[in-house]
């Protein structure tokens, strides 16, 4: 980006606090993690209700993405809270990049705290382009490698939650034992050198002792959850929408963040591929992609050899499911990651899915519910429903609609 | 009363509606034993209660099954701990057991709208978080009539003439309704449009696709009364008396269906730990409230002594003598008259609804005026504004007609000499407008999606069984206040459903909703971060700040005190009145001709020109003729426009829609005028003409045939250049093309003028879309090959690809067709830009204004422009379009990413209008486009930091023109006041 910014500054980093706004609550501690093991000061909001909308609704133009409008509405309304030194804070938000409009975030914030007289604070972008540069803040490999270890262990926990929670017979076990792995993972990712071997020896203790907790055998309704990746995931974004289906009754199918990072790494291969630019750049990501495509594959065959969960797809795997629906030239937000992953989990057997995106959301009109149409021909037993997250639009509607959703599913079962 | 033995096969279906609460009690043979329907005007547990009452003899002995239903009975179902059945659900239980035969069920409620499809793969759908089309739309719609939902009813029955009436949303169609009625139009022809759009509403939103077929049936309260609605939706979908169904229960479906389920959960209750629950229920609030408006009473009185202070003297007509000064203030749905002396003293004044009849009530006034006046008063000057302004000019022979916000201005100036800030909320508009220097800074009205506001409060209240009085009264010493949000009033209506349902007062929700009028004002029609930013001197004006809620609710928000003139609702008529000072013998109608006056409209096409607009002819009893509905500046009032300006739009037009069609011998391949289509069309055309295809090109873009392809449309809050698209691929189909080409472009043309040149995701991948969903293309060879415009090999290499083996074309020939190709663009952008220059020449030769009508290549279209270039040009500006005068001014460096093309093109079209003295930029954006939400304000710092107005124009179905007329005479009234030029 050619506009001006603040630098965050090497000086910075010993006396700085970096807020870091919330999107996957397992995901972003042990990926902040990271960070605080080179001297940085993190911490991660996790602040919602109606103060947040509000100031968001204040400073952004309210015809914005909803995400947009929640992460700035928590920055701006933590900093004005008196809670921090407002001489010593820097902002982190995760950026990508692309045709959608959700690339201009790191901008609109910018113009946000100029309009509250906060335009001196700093604000880090964190996005796997790496669009801008700080002196304080270098993404080096090891420290790369290191968050994206966090966001692997991230996807195999949530994944297994999901599994466990709806069935332990004891409440609360599944996120327990979560918890008490996010405690010693963080530890692990401290240390300067993560051992292969020691990683594989996690995966596998980790299955086996989510396999242990006491579960009943019930047929639950398995529900996917797909979208924009902020209201995806989020649960300020969502109105708790995995908490809900929980307590519901069902079964939740959240696919991982890995997965989003593969799509952001695969996409300029592909910009080579389909518009002949940035050739020389493409065989870099494709070192990178194939050694996260080995990582992925690790966890998939350690939960195999577990034999009780149900395994990730191969990304591989799932770009050729979107053949016949979109073409993966289809790039700009979510593009046919959303499409891939509403098939991923037709494939998987949870025929209802809750395609989520904000109001408006414009890639969503394509990759969403644009194929739910010929998803639902192709795939005669899946039930697609849109549900759009909006400041304005009520629980009441949205939680309508899903129960619409599971009470055909319970019909059918 | 039937005693009845077995009770535990009693079954008792309660569906709480938004609006009405539905009891049913059948038996074990699903008999229904009891049934009652009514409106429970937000009171849910007392109605409940009471109708429960009428079951006690059939319920008093035993325990019965009971589960409820209905969108706002879950809160109920969840404190009592009774089964909660989804109210779509319940309704398939009624079909499949009472009418297995039936294809489609179609449900209307007071809020929702529901589709069910049964055959082939049961599926049910309800509307979207933004949707009218409802029950309470039709009821809202029958008050603007006013006329009773029986009334609207038969009306519809006798009508001659449908007019088109956007339907998506409740208050885009009142928009295009109450210019129908301030034209005279029949009210029987009204109504007969208005349940066409909760049809086309229905079918558009819901079916979104996929054909309603077999026997249909109609559910729910308003397609039960309404037989006219019933009649329109046989009518659009071509059933007769064998395939329409609306059985007696139709109203009870889904309480019917709720007894059903009741007896599937089985789950039994007595009568009395019913009606106990009920009385005891703990009410759970889950929405937030906000601060009481009002500590106490002292406070309240405090306030209105302050507001008393800013009044105007008074005086009683039958003492007075001398000159007088009319003015008159014909809005959307009141009209205002105000009779002032030579010390701008008020002799008359009048406010009241106009009835859907203007004419008349203006006649009318004007009689009683005249016999109050007698000889004693002499009338020399008369004004009038508002949406009929030209209407009642030609009625009546008015002196001369003003914009609103001129007239607003000269009666604020009055109160507050100083006045730098004006708000008025009126019927269903937010106009507001800065003040500096004595003039007019910047005008913003609402946008066509949170209008309605002062109307909206009104049709609240009288849905909830008060008069708005009564109801804003409530609303002064509500304890708890709801907290309604601040957006669209679609979304209100489901803000306030849920705290219904959480059990606020009719108080609490009144005052909530002053809250949030308020803060769309000023969050989303102002868009003001602190009040400092609005102005230090405020004058609040316009009906709605009337209401006393509203006023506080308004000075809570800013923090500061306003001034609310106590003629707040005559300002307009006020206005126009003091600005008719300047005659001193006027040309009003006199009294004597107006007794004789007559007026009749008659509605006609024109033949003009191949739009064929609808008009509406007012005849006057003298004669004289007033003309409106047409697209062209003539039928709008606008005289002394002969000359032919320069107009970049239609010259784009004229190029783009003149494509050659020269036969070719690889046969026929059709382009789709939409979207990016309209940038890149002499590209595509001279790539396929070269390799020996016959180039057809669909449209021009029309209302039908947008209507053609509506019902492919997945995503509803698309733009609708976006949804034009599927129109335009079904008209190709229809004339038998086989092959057609729109391609996907992540990319668009590289300008150098941005850090990227990105085409928005809707331009990029409709296809794709497209392919997914229109039927039509499954029989056709439907080309969307992603491609790289930027790159000569690389085109070459993408089309080669995608053409090769169908045509047989080789790479030689696609090499030479891309030259041809990209030399016909270039050609083309030459002369664009050529052609701004000269237009550019010619604005400064004549001494005219220049407007820059900036908006992407697909706004030139008649259809989604709406025709506002000639709107502009019968104001005496020259037109000229983004991508002809952007090349005169260098990249701008802004605030945001600058990655796409079309906007890279737009702030240096901004740049132009920001650094030259007579040329302005008026940008139009289509509702729902996400990325101009982020240029639009960009646009609007490139202007203003150098002093120049900003104007935006949202557009969509709507063809309000009447709205954007003011809007561009504001601007230029604006100008003149500056002394520009």
């Amino acid at each position: 980006m050619k506009g001006e910014y603040i630098e965050f500054t090497k000086d910075m980093i010993k006396d700085y606090t970096i807020l870091i706004p919330t999107m996957l609550p397992i995901h972003f501690k042990l990926v902040t993690r990271v960070l605080s093991n080179y001297g940085y000061k993190t911490e991660i909001l996790d602040t919602s209700g109606k103060q947040v909308v509000d100031t968001g609704l204040k400073y952004v133009h309210n015809d914005t993405c909803y995400p947009a409008i929640l992460v700035i509405g928590q920055l701006i309304n933590a900093l004005q809270s008196g809670k921090y030194n407002i001489n010593k804070i820097a902002l982190m938000l995760f950026q990508t990049g692309g045709g959608c409009r959700a690339s201009n975030y790191i901008s609109l914030l910018r113009k946000a705290l100029k309009k509250a007289g906060l335009g001196h604070i700093p604000v880090i972008s964190f996005g796997i382009a790496g669009i801008e540069k700080h002196s304080g803040m270098k993404l080096t490999a090891p420290r790369l490698i290191k968050m994206i270890q966090g966001v692997l262990y991230g996807d195999l926990l949530m994944s297994l939650v999901n599994q466990v929670k709806p069935y332990e017979k004891n409440k609360g076990e599944a996120v327990a034992l979560s918890e008490k792995w996010m405690h010693s993972l963080e530890i692990e990712l401290a240390r300067l050198h993560i051992s292969k071997r020691k990683v594989l020896e996690n995966y596998r203790q980790i299955i086996k002792e989510f396999g242990e907790i006491p579960y009943e055998k019930k047929d639950k309704i398995k529900v996917g959850i797909v979208g924009e990746i902020f209201v995806k995931y989020s649960p300020l974004g969502n109105n708790n929408l995995e908490e809900f289906l929980y307590n519901e009754g069902a079964e939740v199918v959240v696919p991982g963040l890995l997965d989003f990072l593969l799509y952001c790494i695969y996409n300029p291969i592909l910009d080579a591929k389909l518009y002949g630019i940035n050739k020389g750049i493409s065989y870099a990501y494709k070192a990178v992609l194939n050694v996260l495509l080995k990582k992925q594959q690790q966890i998939i065959d350690a939960i195999n050899a577990h034999g009780r969960f149900m395994p990730p797809t191969p990304f591989m795997t799932t770009v050729s499911l979107v053949k016949g629906y979109i073409g993966i030239g289809t790039k700009m937000g979510e593009g046919w990651l959303l499409t891939a992953e509403m098939l991923e989990l037709a494939h998987q057997g949870v025929e209802n899915i809750i395609c989520t995106q904000p109001f408006g959301c414009l890639p969503n009109h394509i990759c969403g519910k644009g194929m739910m149409k010929p998803i639902k021909e192709k795939n005669k037993n899946v039930n697609i429903v849109a549900i759009d997250y909006d400041a304005g639009a009520t629980q009441v509607n949205q939680e309508n609609r899903i129960k619409l959703m599971l009470a055909n599913a319970i019909e059918k079962q | 009363m039937e005693q009845v033995k077995n009770v535990n096969e009693l079954a008792l279906g309660i569906d709480i509606g938004s609006t009405t609460a539905k009891i049913v009690l059948i038996d074990k043979d699903n008999n229904i034993l009891f049934e009652k329907y009514e409106r429970h005007f937000s009171q849910v547990r007392e109605k409940i209660l009471e109708i429960l009452k009428d079951t006690q003899n059939l319920l008093s002995v035993k325990s019965f099954f009971v589960s409820i239903s209905g969108s706002a009975g879950l809160g109920l179902a969840n404190a009592l701990n009774i089964p909660f059945v989804q109210e779509v659900y319940a309704t398939g239980e009624v079909v499949k057991l009472l009418q297995p035969d039936t294809g489609t069920v179609i449900e209307l409620g007071g809020e929702d709208a529901k589709i069910i499809f049964l055959r082939g793969g049961l599926d049910e759908r309800m509307n979207g978080s933004c949707a009218g089309g409802t029950g309470a739309f039709i009821d809202q719609m029958a008050t603007l009539l006013n006329v009773t939902n029986d009334e609207m009813d038969s009306l519809s029955l006798n009508y001659t003439k449908i007019y088109p009436i956007a339907s998506r949303c409740g208050v885009f169609a009142k928009t295009d309704i109450q210019p129908l009625l301030n034209q005279g139009a029949k009210k029987e022809d009204i109504s007969a449009s208005i349940y066409q759009a909760v049809v086309n509403q229905t079918i558009a939103g819901l079916a979104q696709g996929r054909k309603i077929e077999g026997k249909v049936m109609f559910l729910g309260g308003p397609l039960y009364y309404c037989k006219g609605l019933r009649a329109r939706f046989e009518k659009t979908l071509g059933l007769d008396e064998n395939t329409s169904v609306c059985p007696e229960y139709a109203r009870f479906a889904v309480a019917l269906g709720a007894g059903l389920y009741a007896k599937k959960a089985g789950k039994t209750y007595t009568y009395e730990s019913i009606i106990k629950g009920i009385e005891t229920a703990p009410i759970t609030r889950q929405s937030t409230s906000l601060e009481p408006l009002f500590e106490n009473k002292k406070d309240y009185q405090v306030f209105l002594e302050r507001h008393n202070q800013a009044n105007v003297k008074i005086l009683d007509i039958s003492q007075y003598q001398g000159r007088a000064y009319l003015g008159i203030d014909c809005g959307s749905t009141t009209t205002k008259l105000a009779l002032v002396t030579d010390d701008m003293d008020i002799i008359y004044t009048y406010y009241s609804s106009n009835e859907g009849n203007p004419v008349e009530v203006v006649k009318n006034q004007l009689l009683k005026i005249y016999q109050l006046c007698g000889d004693r008063i002499k009338i020399c000057g008369s004004a009038v504004t508002g949406y009929g302004e030209e209407l009642i000019k030609n009625a009546f022979h008015i002196d001369k007609g003003i914009v609103e916000t001129i007239a607003h201005y000269t009666a604020a100036k009055y109160f507050k000499p100083n006045v730098d800030f004006i708000l008025d909320i009126g019927g269903q508009d937010i106009k507001c407008f800065k003040i500096r220097n004595g003039a007019i800074d910047s005008i913003m009205l609402n946008e066509a999606c949170s209008s309605g506001c002062g109307s909206f409060i009104e049709t609240f209240a009288r849905s909830m069984g008060y008069e708005i009085k009564d109801f804003a009264e409530k609303g002064i010493f509500a304890k708890e206040p709801v907290n309604l949000g601040s957006r669209c009033t679609v979304f209100m209506n489901s803000s306030v459903k849920q705290s219904q349902k959480d059990g606020a007062t009719v108080g609490d929700i009144s005052a909530g909703l002053s809250v949030s009028i308020v803060k769309n004002a000023i969050y989303k029609v102002i868009r003001a971060v602190s009040a400092d930013e609005l102005g230090e001197n405020i004058v609040v004006q316009g009906g709605t700040f009337l209401n006393n809620a509203v006023l506080r609710a308004f000075e809570r928000e800013l923090g500061k005190n306003v001034i609310r003139p106590s003629i707040a609702g005559l300002m307009g008529a006020y206005g126009a009145a003091l600005n008719s000072m300047c005659y001193t013998s006027s040309s009003i109608i006199t009294e004597e001709n107006l007794k004789k006056f007559t007026h009749t409209s008659k509605i006609t096409v024109c033949k003009g020109c191949t739009n064929n607009c609808r008009l509406t002819i007012n005849t006057f009893s003298d004669g004289k003729k007033y003309i409106s509905g047409n697209q062209c500046e003539k039928g709008l009032g606008l005289k002394g426009v002969t000359k032919h300006l320069p107009n970049l739009h239609e010259f784009k037009r004229g190029i783009l829609y003149n494509l050659p069609q020269n036969e070719g011998r690889r046969g026929k391949i059709g382009l789709p005028m939409a979207l990016g289509m309209y940038e890149l069309a002499p590209l595509w055309h001279g790539i396929f003409e070269s390799l020996g295809f016959q180039v057809v090109t669909s449209g021009p873009s029309s209302k039908s045939l947008y209507e053609k392809g509506q019902f492919s449309i997945p995503s509803d809050t698309a733009c609708y250049p976006a949804k034009i698209m599927h129109g335009h691929i079904v008209e190709l189909a229809e004339q038998g093309i086989t092959n057609i080409f729109y391609p996907c472009l992540s990319y668009n043309i590289d300008e150098k003028s941005g850090d990227n040149h990105y085409n928005c995701p809707v331009v990029a991948y409709y296809s794709e879309l497209l392919m997914g969903n229109m039927e039509q293309l499954k029989n056709i060879n439907f080309i969307y090959p992603y491609l790289n415009i930027n790159n000569e090999k690389e085109l070459v290499k993408g089309l080669l690809t995608a053409l090769k083996d169908k045509f047989n074309i080789t790479k030689k020939e696609v090499e030479k067709a891309v030259k041809c190709g990209l030399k016909a663009y270039s050609e083309y952008m030459d002369k664009v830009r050529n052609e701004g220059e000269k237009a550019i020449e010619f604005a400064r030769k004549n001494k005219k204004r220049i407007m820059i009508l900036a908006g992407r290549p697909y706004h030139i279209d008649k259809e989604i422009g709406h025709g506002i270039a000639q709107l502009a040009t019968s104001l005496d500006f020259v037109v000229v379009s983004e991508d002809s005068v952007c090349h005169l001014e260098n990249p701008v460096k802004v605030n945001v990413l600058n990655q796409w093309t079309y906007h890279a093109r737009l702030y240096r079209a901004a740049s132009y209008a920001a650094t030259h003295e007579d040329t302005e930029l008026v940008q139009l954006v289509s509702f729902g486009c996400g990325v101009d939400a982020i240029t639009t304000d960009e646009a609007r710092e490139i202007l203003e930091k150098n002093n120049k107005f900003y104007t935006q124009i949202k557009i969509d179905e709507i063809t309000n023109l009447g709205a954007v007329k003011i809007r561009l005479r504001s601007l230029l009234g604006a100008l003149e006041e500056r002394g520009e030029l």
